[in-house]
């Protein structure tokens, strides 16, 4: 080993220190952001902000490598400088170096690494390493503690940061910044203990307090009677099993966790309406999620077009005769609300796996992405532990944009949704859609099976003490206890190159069936998969490791990241094993399936698990959840007409809700893959807001694929039934708008909801499972109606803040995904208005259905009369709409949604460039008219074409015997006019000035 | 070589554009166009001295973890290929040497010059002079821009194209800047900076955001060696292949069908079958 007096040298170790800054007068972009967001989340002004990265490396490598590196790789001679071993930074105030903490997945350090293991030509040997930190180089008046609190509250997260500060005459006298290698370091050794559960109820709900098993005492007094039982025990004597060991208990927690078993959506519900009727139902999955698909496709016969449905990790429907589209949403909530870059960007990488690993394996089209969050510019105090919603918007705005864009999967539609109640929690729903062959090697593409014998290999990175218990967490033990468990961050390169090899071994048929390694690891993962033989045989000592330490059942739930699990026959594994070699994936045989109905876990040749397959994944005792609807009183407010509706419209187009989200979308590549056709933005200045997108997922066809959503949590204060149905017809309004064929659809459900268990934590318990039953019952009756089956879905259902007395509840929220077909996407419609002349007409009946509006929450009101949607109606309007689009008769399309007609009408106009005049007293109205009704009304299958006067006659006559009205005309000189029901002017704005509120609130974010 | 014209893509380690650049190439004529992931290249499997015109994709190589494909330049410049004293440079080196095309887009582009393949004045093909490093909002941006073209520009592929073409970028560092200033005199004196960031009437080249996305010096969008047949740009060609790519496409029923990024590849394909077979 090299000599190193300096400071670079721990104890025995070569600890090599190698600072990269940008040469003088070379413009600092990250160092001016920061600078710039510090002012705005901390109010603390800077004159300037600069950066340096740091690469501390733990290799025996000699000086000529480390210079080499440092000049090659890991700096860029023509803006770039670096120093080894010395300090770099010079004339600042405050130093502040934010590095991550023990086990937390270092990308750049993984990249830099491999780097320097290409220059040298020699492999890190086993426990070297290259970890990454920033150096921020602050000038400006501010004092430790101020820096403390830049570091912790913007620069840093304390879950997976740690940092350093120094002022300058620190960083003198200690001679730069002290080298810290952030090696995880384990103690002890890995050893299987037994759990005695011959004890107390209270001792049995402390075993699964202290485990953070989640476990109820039903459930744990099922494991206690399990194990006494005497057969039982007879078979697990022949193991040499008594008692659970550790690594049993920990399967079956995660196997009947809430995440993995959905025993809401399972349980046994007592429901109750408000007429005293008492129905008992059995599922809300099978009642009414399941029911309805299954009701749908028989009636649909020949025409269905669902092919996969809730077995797998995505749902599969027919794109035509040679492939299949595969979906999947998921939601990443409690770890956004922890640490938003991480958790955001594992929930885009992780849900990437769902449709990967569904079937035999399809590849990424693209991804969908809704949030939920409070307003960035929330100005109350805050409870404790919660972060500021600006840095929560910013950090999964970001965490999205690196896992889509890196991943090469363009984001081609999405939404953001403003409620304060969601400081409590955020809700981050990711989507993505891919392409599967319809037959491969001669089989349908969506079926998988394992067979008796195939080798369990799992594929991608390694294991790490990543995400365990993740999801059962409590905020005080994320404090005190290990960090590294508490997130995840995902890594997309390592996934890349797992994908890429993987669709190459797909089609070469090297596996019999692939599954993703996502909660609960490799339990869940090869606990489904030993479902199709029976049974299984797995080595945890076999699996690849990150570091040293780890306990056997820390192995086998460990939820680290870029994993997927296969069934490789024996007669392939080796071709299998090689092919990843070359492509630098990591690939494990870890043992194979049997038939044994056995799950069966080794550590070094030793039994340490051997559960029974029936009782492991149908032995968790049903739930039992009372329901009582009481409908909430609500009226009416008695609100007068206001005097300047332009002043209403500017400001309800400023509404968080409404506005521009444009900063957003282009931060998201929405054109990677070269298939999007409807981009998220569109019009004559490429910034008017799409309803959906429309994808051509191969490159020489014109059939495309449409993707929608609908969200509308506010009606939920009022009714989760009509909310349901309204997120229903708002997708698959916003679908047909742009030209999805409504009879070629399919839904994705998925549930964020506050806990609906009644309990001393949640007294009205009764309620809110009782929306939660609404909400289903409306599923069902509105994708009967539509005949839209659902073919995938997910249920988050604790999305409750509560520390000490302070609990924030998030209103109830479901996001309705639609995806389905286009047959030639050169009949797609854009919402922009496209010619001077153009008639203008309203499809739909407007109500006076206000309640839950933006226009009401401008007002400060939630009325009562929340829209209710005529699906009969609705869908013979789509249908026709359909027809029109097919005939090239519409010029635009836009649905009505927040905000209303006023909202629809301004967003073409503007769009589109021109001008418009409309005539309310032309709007069919039901009941009594007013010109705010008529303006703001939410009523629900809505949309709003533009027409050539040419195709006037042929439109009129396609729309015969359907409520519609022509209320204008597109016209030149950029004004928007509305006239009211008595003539009157009632709104007379300069499109431009529209825009302008619209695009003001978020432009800077 | 038979008479076809052969064109290759390599993918792998973050390329996520192959696949359109593949098509784009076929569109344009080209009888191959092989997406050959890296590691056959470096199993030895497959060769760059197989094909005319080698084509480095948008994406993000090793995720730029290094900044923008530095890590990616690493690795071709010292992976070696298994079976043979060569390494991967080796081949890129006679590829070049030999008159054939090269064309980087995007992370290409950030590739070719952080390799040092670009500007490459004086057929210096070894030496980094300019980078391209993180655009001036701070921000990776996917929003579509004018590009003004010079027609006294050696480039092959901008040959014969008059006024200007309309093609998204999509990136976080995209700002050209040089080390020296007479490397920028060089540069536009030998009219190696064939498209530049320009008003919307394709007349003036433009420093304003957003025109001008990320504050390139003199709107540099896109630079060639002193051949014309090695050829970087931060916008994506591959991305308007077709009329329905176009982010107006529903307001103009007289957009031609091909797409102008196509222009191109036609350029690029056309001067192989005129001059390297």
């Amino acid at each position: 080993m090299l000599a190193c007096t300096t400071k670079g040298s721990i104890g025995e170790e070569m600890i090599w220190r190698v600072v990269v800054g940008l040469r003088d007068g070379v413009r600092d972009p990250r160092g001016d952001r920061v600078c710039r967001e510090i002012a705005q989340h901390l109010n603390v002004t800077l004159q300037e902000v600069r950066t340096l990265d740091v690469y501390t490396i733990d290799a025996e490598l000699d000086t000529a490598a480390i210079a080499a590196a440092a000049a090659g790789p890991l700096s860029d001679p023509v803006i770039q400088e670096y120093a080894i071993n010395r300090p770099l930074a010079t004339d600042f105030d405050i130093l502040i170096e934010v590095g991550y903490r023990p086990g937390v997945t270092d990308n750049v350090g993984r990249t830099a690494r491999e780097a320097i293991e290409y220059l040298t030509n020699r492999p890190f040997a086993h426990g070297e390493g290259v970890y990454t930190s920033t150096q921020y180089l602050l000038k400006g008046s501010l004092d430790k503690a101020a820096a403390e609190r830049v570091a912790a509250d913007f620069l840093a997260n304390g879950l997976i940061q740690r940092w350093t500060i120094l002022t300058p005459n620190e960083f003198i006298t200690q001679g730069g910044v002290a080298a810290s290698v952030p090696k995880v370091v384990t103690e002890g050794h890995p050893q299987v203990r037994v759990l005695d559960l011959a004890v107390s109820n209270e001792q049995l709900l402390q075993i699964s307090r202290a485990g953070m098993l989640a476990l109820n005492l039903q459930e744990m007094k099922t494991l206690q009677a399990y194990v006494v039982d005497p057969a039982v025990r007879e078979v697990r004597a022949r193991c040499g099993l008594d008692a659970l060991t550790d690594v049993e208990l920990e399967v079956l927690a995660q196997t009947w966790s809430e995440h993995c078993k959905h025993k809401i959506f399972s349980a046994r519900i007592d429901y109750e309406d408000e007429q005293g009727q008492r129905q008992t139902i059995d599922s809300l999955f099978k009642s009414f999620i399941v029911k309805a698909t299954r009701d749908i496709r028989a009636a649909q016969g020949d025409d269905d077009i669902c092919l996969s449905v809730f077995k797998d990790n995505a749902g599969v429907i027919r794109f035509n005769d040679d492939w299949s589209l595969v979906f999947k949403v998921e939601t990443h909530n409690s770890p956004s609300a922890l640490d938003p870059y991480g958790g955001a960007l594992t929930g885009i990488v992780g849900v990437n796996r769902d449709p990967f690993g569904t079937g035999m394996g399809a590849r990424l089209i693209f991804n969908t992405d809704v949030f939920c969050f409070a307003s960035p510019f929330y100005a109350q105090p805050l409870p404790p532990r919660l972060l500021h919603p600006r840095r929560i918007f910013e950090g999964v705005v970001e965490g999205v944009e690196h896992g889509g864009n890196k991943s090469g999967i363009p984001t081609i539609n999405g939404s953001i949704v403003f409620d304060d109640r969601f400081a409590g929690k955020p809700l981050v729903y990711c989507g993505t859609a891919a392409l599967m062959p319809a037959l491969l090697n001669g089989r349908p593409g969506h079926e998988k099976k394992a067979l008796v014998g195939d080798r369990i290999v799992m594929v991608g990175g390694r294991i790490g003490k990543d995400g365990i218990h993740g999801a059962t967490f409590s905020s005080e033990e994320l404090h005190a206890g290990s960090p590294v468990t508490a997130v995840q961050i995902g890594d997309p390169i390592t996934q890349r190159r797992m994908f890429d090899f993987l669709l190459i071994a797909r089609d070469r048929g090297l596996y019999n069936a692939i599954t993703d390694n996502g909660a609960g690891g490799l339990s869940s993962s090869v606990g489904e998969m030993c479902e199709d033989t029976g049974g299984c045989e797995l080595h945890l000592d076999r699996a690849p490791l990150k570091y040293p330490g780890l306990q056997p059942w820390e192995i086998l739930i460990s939820e680290a990241q870029e994993r997927m699990t296969l069934a490789v026959p024996t007669e392939n594994l080796a071709r299998f094993i090689q092919l990843a070699r070359e492509m630098n994936v990591e690939a494990s045989d870890l043992g194979c399936f049997t038939d044994s109905g056995f799950f069966h876990a080794f550590y070094h040749g030793e039994t340490v698990a051997y559960l029974d397959m029936a009782f492991l994944h149908n032995g968790v005792p049903q739930l039992i959840i009372p329901a009582k609807w009481t409908p909430p009183t609500l009226s009416e407010p008695q609100l007068d007409c206001p005097a300047d509706f332009s002043e209403v419209l500017r400001r309800l187009l400023g509404r968080l809700n409404i506005c521009s989200k444009e900063a957003v979308v282009r931060r998201y590549d929405h054109e990677v893959q070269a298939g999007t056709v409807v981009k998220p933005l569109t019009g004559v200045a490429n910034d008017g807001p799409s309803d959906a997108a429309v994808f051509r997922p191969l490159l020489d066809s014109f059939e495309g694929a449409v993707v929608a959503h609908g969200i509308c949590p506010r009606y939920s204060d009022i009714d989760t039934y009509h909310m349901m149905a309204c997120a229903i017809d708002e997708g698959l309004r916003n679908y047909v708008a742009v030209g999805g064929h409504i009879d070629h659809v399919a839904g994705l459900d998925n549930f964020c909801w506050c806990d609906p268990v009644k309990s001393d934590k949640t007294p009205d318990g009764e309620y809110k499972a009782a929306q939660l039953v609404r909400a289903n019952q409306a599923l069902y009756d509105y994708c009967l109606a539509y005949s839209v089956p659902l073919i995938s879905g997910k249920d988050s259902m604790k999305n409750d803040y509560q520390i000490g007395t302070s609990k924030i509840s998030i209103p109830p929220t479901v996001l309705f995904s639609v995806i389905g077909k286009i047959d030639d996407v050169r009949t797609a419609c854009t919402m922009d208005a496209k010619r001077v002349d153009d008639l203008v007409y309203l499809l739909g009946s407007t109500a006076d259905e206000l309640g839950g509006s933006e226009y009401y929450a401008l007002c400060g009101e939630l009325g009562s009369n929340v829209p209710q949607v005529d699906a009969a109606t609705a869908l013979a309007r789509y249908r026709t709409l359909n027809i029109a689009q097919r005939e090239g008769l519409v010029a635009s399309c836009h649905d009505l949604s927040d905000g209303g007609l006023a909202v629809a009408l301004a967003e073409t106009a503007s769009a589109g460039g021109f001008g418009m005049t409309v005539n309310l007293a032309q709007v069919p109205f039901g009941g009594e008219p007013r010109n705010d009704r008529i303006l703001f009304s939410e009523s629900q299958s809505r949309l709003l074409v533009t027409v050539h006067p040419a195709h006037r006659d042929r439109f009129e006559q396609l729309f015969a015997g359907q409520v519609w009205a022509l209320i204008g005309t597109v016209v030149s000189g950029g004004k928007l006019r509305v006239e009211g029901l008595a003539g009157e002017g009632v709104i007379e704005a300069g499109i431009d000035d529209l825009k302008e509120a619209w695009q003001a609130p978020l432009r800077e974010l | 070589m038979a008479k076809e014209v052969r064109a290759v893509v390599i993918a792998g380690n973050g390329t996520n554009c192959e696949r359109e650049v593949a098509y784009a190439c076929r569109l344009a004529g080209a009888d191959v166009a092989d997406i050959v992931h890296v590691a056959e290249l470096l199993a030895g499997r497959a060769c760059l001295d197989d094909y005319h015109f080698l084509n480095l994709a948008g994406g993000f190589l090793d995720g730029d973890d290094l900044g923008s494909a530095k890590a990616g330049a690493n690795r071709l410049l010292h992976a070696p290929i298994v079976g043979s004293n060569e390494k991967l440079i080796d081949q890129v080196n006679r590829f070049i040497a030999a008159g054939k095309l090269v064309m980087g887009v995007c992370n290409g582009f950030q590739l070719m010059v952080k390799m040092g393949l670009l500007p490459a004045l004086d057929g210096d093909h070894g030496a980094q002079s300019a980078t391209l490093t993180v655009n001036d909002s701070g921000r990776f941006e996917d929003r579509w821009t004018y590009l003004k073209l010079d027609p006294e520009s050696p480039c092959i592929y901008t040959r014969g194209l008059a006024g200007g073409i309309y093609l998204p970028v999509r990136h976080g560092e995209g700002k050209f800047v040089v080390a020296r200033e007479t490397t920028l005199d060089a540069i536009e004196a030998r009219h190696l900076i064939p498209l530049k960031y320009c008003t919307a009437d394709y007349a003036e080249p433009t420093l304003d955001y957003p025109l001008n996305p990320n504050g390139s010096v003199h709107a540099i969008a896109g630079v060639c060696d002193q051949s014309g047949r090695l050829f970087g740009l931060m916008p994506h060609p591959e991305a308007y292949l077709h009329r329905t790519h176009h982010p107006r496409w529903t307001r103009d029923e007289a957009l031609p069908e091909a797409g102008m990024g196509l222009w191109l590849y036609q350029n690029a394909i056309n001067f192989i079958r005129a001059e390297l077979l």
